[in-house]
């Protein structure tokens, strides 16, 4: 498995400057049935990170165990490492709750809570003290870094019900965005959108990747092609292989990854 | 043959239409005489003194206020039990309970079923514990002895009170925190809420209206029902208003079933009477009425899906 | 760094704080209040099980109280005085107190049958008229006319009775007594229609609409399709409505303590005065001296009315549910 992987920090010293998120033969099991195998995988600052494979394959669970949503469920048994910057955040010392602001999370249904857009934004902000300073400042970034600053600045009072869908899965991103997380997870966020709002989110996340460690897990391989910088595929809960993008999808060195990719099975 | 037929099962079937929509008439005139002969009998005496006075001559002149300020009082202390407890069983149950405790279900059907146990059972409950072991135990503690707690009080009848209508807050808090999508609930978690958070900043307010709906369901509830307070701290005629805890109260209610059932010259009280329960029906229907309208608007919220 | 020239991120270099830290107070004291008070609702509910329990349990237990009140003092029929012919009195405050429950089980059941059997064909009828026939306003009338039903405080519902039905019945009948177990079933009859009338137009209104077009695409007339589809269709329900209306029935005191005439007569005439059980534990609640045999009686009757009714309302919420799983699995 270490073979397909770009080379993994092994040395200790660089712990503290590797910026991403790790993990190290994570499984994950729902009572009684194994979810996750054992994958060792990383994403970086700086890039996009694809997960692509067919359903059932453990790809959003493999996101949520990264962001400790399956907490929430008592029936999930989490093995193995998930590092953040080279910190360990299974770990009872961690605050889950500021974990989450840390890495945040666009689901695959625009979910907007019944406020204002306005609320909505600043929902993550008013949870504590130090997330209510300048929170005009930091609502207005998020919605310009979800290109959607212009379509909705002169109705931040409305009900964020308003929106069409591909607006509200903008508003969703910068939602996330105000708390200036350092990983953005996003699983499907575009299923079920039009091409263009498709495109605007892919081209925020081209912006945010600078700053940002972007997981994207998709069911659309396509899209996967063009937006990210590596991908990995996951068949069965197993990473089968991760690589540069444009090299999985010319020369995958798995038969399965081929199989895949070329519409064979899924 | 073929038109017999046709008209035998035309005439059959008219027949069956008939008698049940006979039925729904009988319920409806039924609904209309009382209430249209209570309204007659009990206009005559009704008046901004009658409702602000109280009563001389034995109940045959001046008003009720003092009934009214019992069922008020008796009412707001039940709510003030009632409906932190209620709803704090509720979301403990929803929200912090493991998903598939055996224990809570169990609970759950309990509080469903209690809805359905006789009134006059709390009352015997309230007798028996509230004023028997509690009140006298409070005597001795606190008073030496003397009888204070020890016999029918206002607060014992609160808290018989608000047993009676704690399943009907739960259940009504319990539907209200099920209509919520488990989506708003993730993503607040995912923002970085923490438990309470996401309950008190998501949650409730979106239960609130149920919540709403079930309090004053429960309040309409405890301003009608008379066997739990009958010994518990009701009484008939009292020369001063209930300003302690440990005293006793007027109630609409109980004033109607003492006097309907004990004056000595019904002649005489009975237009008093007639209009004391006109003022008790009409408290009863505002506040169901209030109940529906404020369902019938969250019912029209979710239909617009916000 | 791996990742080279480019500046770190905002936040990206602070490791993640330990615990206890700002957030989890408000959630712990939340957390605290929430489960407290549940507790103490849930424990509440638990104590009237226990108490009354406790306090009934002295009639089958102690030996004192069994002197005045044995079982057998209760369900068999005892000699007044030597010589006398055995029967059943209800007579707890008297030289020699009596306990036998016999009357007030003849009157519960009296009133309770006269009132359901008033009730059941009405509500049931006018919910399948509702449900089946009724053009809309009439549906916008009669459904409302319920909720005002419901919401009549029952103590109003007895004085109705008392003032103006007895009356009634009295000049139009002259019957001996005046209040006696028809007036008081009548009256009760209007707060069993409620319940047996929500829960029969639920379960009419369950059944999918599929059975009934299917019932007219064969030729049926709507009161065909009423009458055998939708009626044995919706079985399950109209039986739990009619048992969740006994239930009722039998736990209303307020109605039948003015409307019955209260005296513990043990005759099967619907004309004569009866005693119910739960109006005879409101009867005498007031005068009861604790721990005598008298009390623990009444705790006795008492147990028996909430084990009755929690029993009733299980049974009946059980066939609503069966109903509904029934339908679903059909739909």
């Amino acid at each position: 498995m270490d073979a397909n992987l770009e080379p993994v920090l092994k040395d200790a010293a660089d712990f503290h400057l590797f910026s991403g998120i790790e993990t190290e033969d994570l499984r994950v099991s729902y009572s009684e049935n194994e979810i996750l195998k054992g994958i060792t995988l990383d994403a970086r600052r700086g890039e996009i990170l694809s997960i692509i494979g067919p359903a059932g394959a453990g790809k959003t669970t493999f996101l949520r165990s990264l962001n400790r949503m399956l907490d929430l469920d008592p029936d999930w048994r989490v093995a193995g490492a998930v590092r953040l910057n080279g910190q360990t955040i299974y770990s009872k010392e961690i605050p889950v709750f500021v974990l989450r602001r840390k890495i945040g999370m666009v689901f695959s249904v625009p979910v907007t809570l019944p406020m204002t857009i306005y609320q909505n934004l600043a929902f993550g902000l008013n949870l504590d003290r130090e997330g209510k300073s300048r929170r005009d400042e930091k609502v207005e970034k998020g919605l310009r870094e979800a290109y959607l600053w212009d379509e909705v600045k002169d109705r931040l009072n409305e009900p964020a019900g308003n929106l069409s869908g591909g607006q509200q899965q903008r508003l969703c991103l910068a939602r996330t965005l105000t708390l200036e997380p350092s990983v953005l997870l996003l699983d499907e966020p575009c299923s079920g959108l039009d091409p263009i709002s498709t495109r605007r989110i892919e081209e925020a996340l081209q912006q945010l990747k600078r700053d940002l460690t972007i997981i994207l897990v998709t069911n659309n391989v396509k899209q996967a092609a063009r937006a990210s910088d590596r991908t990995a595929f996951f068949l069965f809960g197993e990473l089968i292989e991760v690589q540069k993008t444009e090299n999985l999808f010319t020369t995958p060195r798995e038969k399965k990854t081929a199989d895949y990719i070329s519409g064979r099975f899924g | 043959m073929r038109s017999h037929w046709l008209a035998r099962t035309k005439y059959t079937g008219g027949v069956l239409q008939g008698l049940t929509a006979f039925a729904c008439l009988i319920i409806i005139a039924i609904v209309a005489i009382i209430i249209g002969n209570i309204v007659l009998h009990g206009m005559g005496k009704l008046s901004w003194e009658f409702l602000s006075q109280p009563p001389r001559d034995h109940f045959t002149k001046g008003g009720i206020f003092p009934a009214i300020f019992g069922t008020a009082a008796l009412v707001i202390l039940m709510t003030v039990a009632v409906i932190p407890l209620g709803v704090a069983t509720a979301v403990y149950m929803h929200e912090y309970a493991p998903k598939r405790s055996r224990l809570v279900n169990l609970v759950r059907l309990a509080i469903q079923n209690l809805a359905g146990v006789p009134a006059i059972v709390f009352g015997l409950f309230g007798v028996g514990f509230f004023i028997e072991f509690v009140g006298r135990g409070l005597d001795r503690g606190l008073y030496g002895g003397s009888l204070v707690y020890g016999q029918p009080a206002i607060i014992w009848s609160a808290l018989t009170m608000a047993l009676l209508t704690l399943p009907t807050v739960v259940v009504a808090t319990e539907e209200a925190l099920r209509a919520i999508p488990t989506n708003y609930r993730e993503v607040a978690y995912s923002l970085g809420a923490t438990r309470w958070q996401m309950i008190s900043r998501v949650v409730l307010p979106q239960a609130a209206g149920g919540i709403l709906t079930g309090g004053i369901l429960a309040v309409s509830r405890g301003s009608g029902e008379v066997a739990p307070v009958m010994f518990t701290g009701a009484a008939y005629s009292l020369p001063e208003l209930p300003v302690r805890l440990h005293n006793q109260f007027m109630e609409l209610g109980y004033h109607v079933y003492v006097m309907s059932t004990q004056a000595f010259d019904v002649e005489a009280t009975k237009p008093a009477l007639y209009s004391t329960v006109l003022v008790l029906l009409m408290l009863t229907f505002l506040l169901n009425f209030t109940a529906i309208m404020i369902r019938a608007r969250i019912r029209k919220k979710l239909r617009n899906g916000r | 760094m791996r990742s080279s020239g480019v500046l770190p991120y905002r936040s990206e270099v602070a490791p993640l704080p330990k615990l206890r830290q700002t957030g989890t107070l408000s959630d712990r004291i939340a957390s605290v209040v929430i489960q407290g008070s549940a507790f103490l609702a849930i424990l509440s509910l638990i104590l009237i099980f226990i108490f009354i329990g406790k306090e009934a349990l002295p009639v089958l237990t102690s030996s004192e109280v069994q002197k005045e009140a044995s079982l057998s003092r209760l369900f068999l029929p005892q000699h007044a005085r030597a010589g006398e012919a055995a029967e059943f009195d209800w007579q707890p405050i008297s030289d020699t107190p009596k306990y036998s429950l016999l009357p007030l089980f003849i009157g519960t059941l009296k009133v309770t049958v006269i009132a359901v059997s008033i009730a059941i064909p009405l509500a049931v009828a006018a919910a399948l008229y509702t449900s089946e026939f009724a053009p809309s306003w009439a549906r916008e009338t009669i459904k409302p006319c319920i909720e005002i039903l419901a919401g009549i405080p029952s103590v109003v519902v007895g004085f109705f009775c008392l003032m103006v039905i007895a009356s009634w019945l009295q000049g139009a009948f002259g019957w001996t007594y005046r209040l006696n177990a028809l007036t008081a079933g009548i009256g009760l009859s209007l707060a069993v229609i409620p319940i047996v009338y929500t829960v029969s137009e639920d379960a009419f209104s369950s059944v999918p609409q599929a059975f009934r077009e299917g019932s007219i695409a064969m030729g049926a007339s709507s009161w065909q399709t009423a009458s055998r589809v939708v009626l044995p269709a919706a079985m399950p329900g109209v039986l739990a409505a009619c048992v969740l209306g006994f239930g009722r029935a039998i736990g209303e005191t307020m109605i039948v303590l003015m409307a019955s005439g209260n005296a513990p007569v043990t005759s099967w005439s619907p004309v004569d005065s009866i005693r119910t059980f739960s109006a005879t534990i409101a009867a005498e609640l007031g005068e009861l001296v604790q721990g005598s045999p008298h009390y623990h009686v009444l705790f006795f009757i008492g147990a028996f009315l909430f084990i009755l009714t929690f029993l009733i309302n299980l049974m009946g919420r059980w066939c609503v549910g069966r109903l509904q799983k029934k339908l679903q699995g059909a739909a």
